[in-house]
């Protein structure tokens, strides 16, 4: 057992630490601010440009081939920096590495990877939340090309996306888990109408509803076999629970040091119960890194992702939530006296992730029947 | 970085877990068969375990801060009632202090917080020394001197006190007892308490760590077994959300508490500490939420005596006091990270 770096992850982490010196763009936190979103495409190139993107993805697609522990010292750079996190896109790379053809791969994983195409999920409806496979999304063959019609929400940065990676429903006479295939659907087309989300913290950039109505995706775009949607949406949702897929542990490192910041310099000016609300948002924040380092360090033993990403999710949320009580405690009075005071919207924020990519109700329910063994 | 157990600290995990296992008491009945005690305790010294952070001979000790939270988490998990944490403890401050481990145990401050200290050769208050091997007599305290400390000894009385953990024995040494110096003692530096420190929070964390893995295999078994309405309770989605929260702080416990444990030889003793000051105050709260968690999924009989459960749950009261509880823990970070002035020191 050893934490420290390796000569390779020192080298990695100096060379890193230099370039952000010159290149941090000072972006306000994602979860906070519109902002960011404005300004996300331009990190990610200048991030993928310098060679600190995509670093343990194959070199065919643009990445750098080296163990998953790198993204760990990414995270820890990041926030050491007071850089914004990386972009949040693993999970879809994961989809796509998957289920994806050669073909399919070759076309679209360079173009996500190195930022030069933005990317947005179409999975859940209105009707279609934690039971995904009830959506109603179709996709009806029409020569080469498949028709799309139905309402997706909860699409994450779906105005400013060229790309949608879309699960829809293309036989509605088998069982509804097996009817589904998934596509990657171009955003700029008729038929397809934008429909902004503003969240109860006041972001309006991140969120939005799409509504297909005769959108048209190529049969060649499908990814996957037919019926293969599914499976590609467990693969992305599993990776899509997992902090060290995610990277948002040095979003919660950044915003424990900004509070932390701010209590030290008159820490009298705050009551003991407020400095222990930050004290312990800093304890879970470092419990997060140190268990995400252990798994991808059980990753060096090829052991996969199965349902421990459900026990990483709830981890991350309590650490979020933990981080974001911490800033309503902080704040004080200006959490009730200024809706634009970034405490409130980090609290504020932070009660979304017990829902975002399956609920921590669904979590137990995975984790009570497929890690403890307990009857279904 | 590599956080995987070597194959050495895999073999001892197994070996350990396997002991424990074997000769731990399997219900609350077997705690008072001395005959399994004394073989558990036989061959918890005969594993060479006790002397693990004692001086090999080049001043560092035999096995790492890893090691000995290994055999700790091990212990714990089948509530063996076997001295391990105390003996080891002193073997790692009479290693500091250059001198050999002829005493085996540690007296306390009252608080069960820090290592007593004692001025003008005699105790002022009574001293709790935990996690004593049957036959102490004897327990280091800390002399000041020379701007440091060095080592001296208390007598320690023959019976045990009628202490919460069943699994563990504490024994007070009463106001007034006389201190002998000990011969030889170098001087013990900050440097040198803050690394003992480490390792102090690093294994009562293990503890905690261990003891939650084994009360939770204990209650999700019985959610299994137990039927109710004609089905197992473990089929209930109000049961299981409580067993998945109970695995889910494990998972976490056991993340930080390995890198406390790593830290006490690989880091600078004031990191150390800040880390195995998180760790505990993390695996402290845990422990408690899942130890009653365990209580209450095994209803009435979680409330018994007979039900194991509550062995559990004294052993972890003994871990989160021993070295300061959460609270304490979270304090002494305010202090280091928010520049907080209480009078903690």
């Amino acid at each position: 057992m050893d934490f420290h770096d390796s000569p390779a992850e020192a080298e990695f982490r100096a060379s890193l630490r230099a370039w952000l010196v010159d290149n941090n763009p000072g972006l306000p936190a994602s979860s906070t601010d519109d902002e960011y979103w404005e300004r996300a495409a331009e990190w990610h190139t200048a991030l993928y440009g310098a060679g600190f993107f995509g670093l343990s993805w194959p070199k065919r697609y643009g990445g750098h081939e080296l163990p998953t522990v790198f993204d760990v010292i990414l995270d820890d750079e990041l926030a050491d920096a007071g850089a914004p996190p990386r972009p949040s896109l693993g999970y879809l790379v994961q989809g796509i590495s998957v289920h994806g053809s050669e073909a399919i791969k070759d076309r679209f994983l360079p173009g996500l990877i190195d930022g030069s195409e933005r990317w947005c999920q179409g999975f859940s409806e209105p009707d279609a939340g934690s039971d995904l496979a009830a959506l109603r999304t179709t996709a009806v063959r029409d020569g080469d090309e498949f028709v799309i019609h139905g309402h997706k929400i909860w699409t994450s940065y779906s105005d400013v996306a060229e790309w949608c990676l879309l699960l829809a429903r293309t036989d509605p006479d088998v069982p509804k888990h097996k009817g589904l295939s998934a596509f990657a659907v171009r955003m700029d087309q008729p038929g397809i109408e934008q429909r902004p989300l503003k969240m109860i913290n006041g972001i309006t950039t991140e969120f939005g509803q799409v509504l297909f109505d005769g959108a048209r995706v190529a049969a060649d775009d499908m990814i996957g076999e037919p019926g293969e949607g599914w499976r590609l949406a467990m693969t992305i949702v599993s990776h899509e629970r997992e902090p060290g897929e995610l990277g948002y542990v040095s979003r919660y490192n950044k915003t424990v040091t900004d509070l932390e910041k701010r209590v030290r310099a008159n820490p009298a000016a705050y009551r003991p119960d407020q400095h222990e609300a930050v004290v312990w948002a800093r304890t879970q924040v470092e419990m997060l890194r140190k268990h995400v380092s252990r798994r991808l360090s059980e990753r060096l033993d090829g052991i996969d992702h199965g349902p421990d990403g459900s026990i990483d999710k709830l981890l991350m949320t309590w650490v979020e939530q933990s981080v974001g009580a911490a800033a309503l405690a902080v704040s004080g009075a200006a959490a009730v006296t200024d809706t634009e005071d970034v405490a409130l919207k980090t609290y504020l924020y932070s009660r979304a992730q017990s829902v975002m990519g399956g609920t921590s109700q669904v979590q137990k329910n995975i984790i009570a029947t497929r890690i403890l063994g307990l009857p279904a | 970085m590599d956080t995987r157990d070597t194959a050495e600290q895999a073999e001892l995990r197994r070996a350990a877990r396997q002991l424990a296992r074997e000769l731990a008491a399997p219900a609350v009945g077997d705690l008072d068969d001395p005959d399994r005690s004394a073989r558990l305790t036989a061959a918890v010294a005969d594993a060479g375990w006790l002397e693990l952070r004692d001086d090999v001979g080049d001043g560092l000790p035999l096995g790492s801060g890893v090691e000995a939270a290994i055999v700790a988490d091990a212990l714990a998990g089948a509530v063996a009632d076997a001295a391990f944490t105390g003996p080891v403890l002193a073997g790692d401050l009479a290693r500091r202090a250059g001198v050999p481990d002829t005493v085996r145990a540690v007296a306390f401050d009252p608080a069960l917080a820090s290592v007593a200290v004692v001025a003008d050769g005699t105790t002022t208050v009574d001293l709790v020394v935990a996690d004593a091997q049957p036959g102490t007599t004897e327990a280091f305290v800390l002399v000041p001197a020379d701007g440091g400390h060095r080592l001296g000894t208390v007598g320690v009385p023959g019976a045990d006190a009628d202490a919460t953990d069943l699994t563990r024995r504490v024994r007070i040494v009463p106001a007034g007892s006389a201190v002998t110096p000990v011969a030889d003692s170098g001087s013990l530096t900050a440097d040198d308490l803050a690394g003992w420190t480490a390792l102090g929070l690093a294994l009562t964390t293990a503890d905690l760590v261990g003891l939650v893995r084994g009360v939770l295999d204990v209650t999700v078994a019985y959610a299994g077994d137990r039927h109710q309405y004609g089905v197992a309770i473990g089929s209930f989605q109000a049961v299981q959300h409580l067993l998945a929260e109970a695995r889910c702080l494990l998972d976490g416990s056991r993340s930080v508490g390995q890198y406390a444990a790593w830290a006490v030889d690989a880091l600078p003793p004031a990191e150390a500490v800040e880390a195995g000051r998180m760790a505990k105050a993390y695996a402290a709260r845990a422990a408690r939420t899942v130890c009653e968690t365990a209580v209450q999924v095994h209803g009435g009989i979680g409330n018994t005596w007979e039900c194991i459960v509550h062995v559990y749950l004294r052993r972890a009261l003994l871990s989160t006091q021993w070295f300061g509880d959460d609270g304490s823990q979270l304090r002494h970070l305010a202090v280091t990270r928010l520049g907080v002035d209480d009078g903690l020191s």
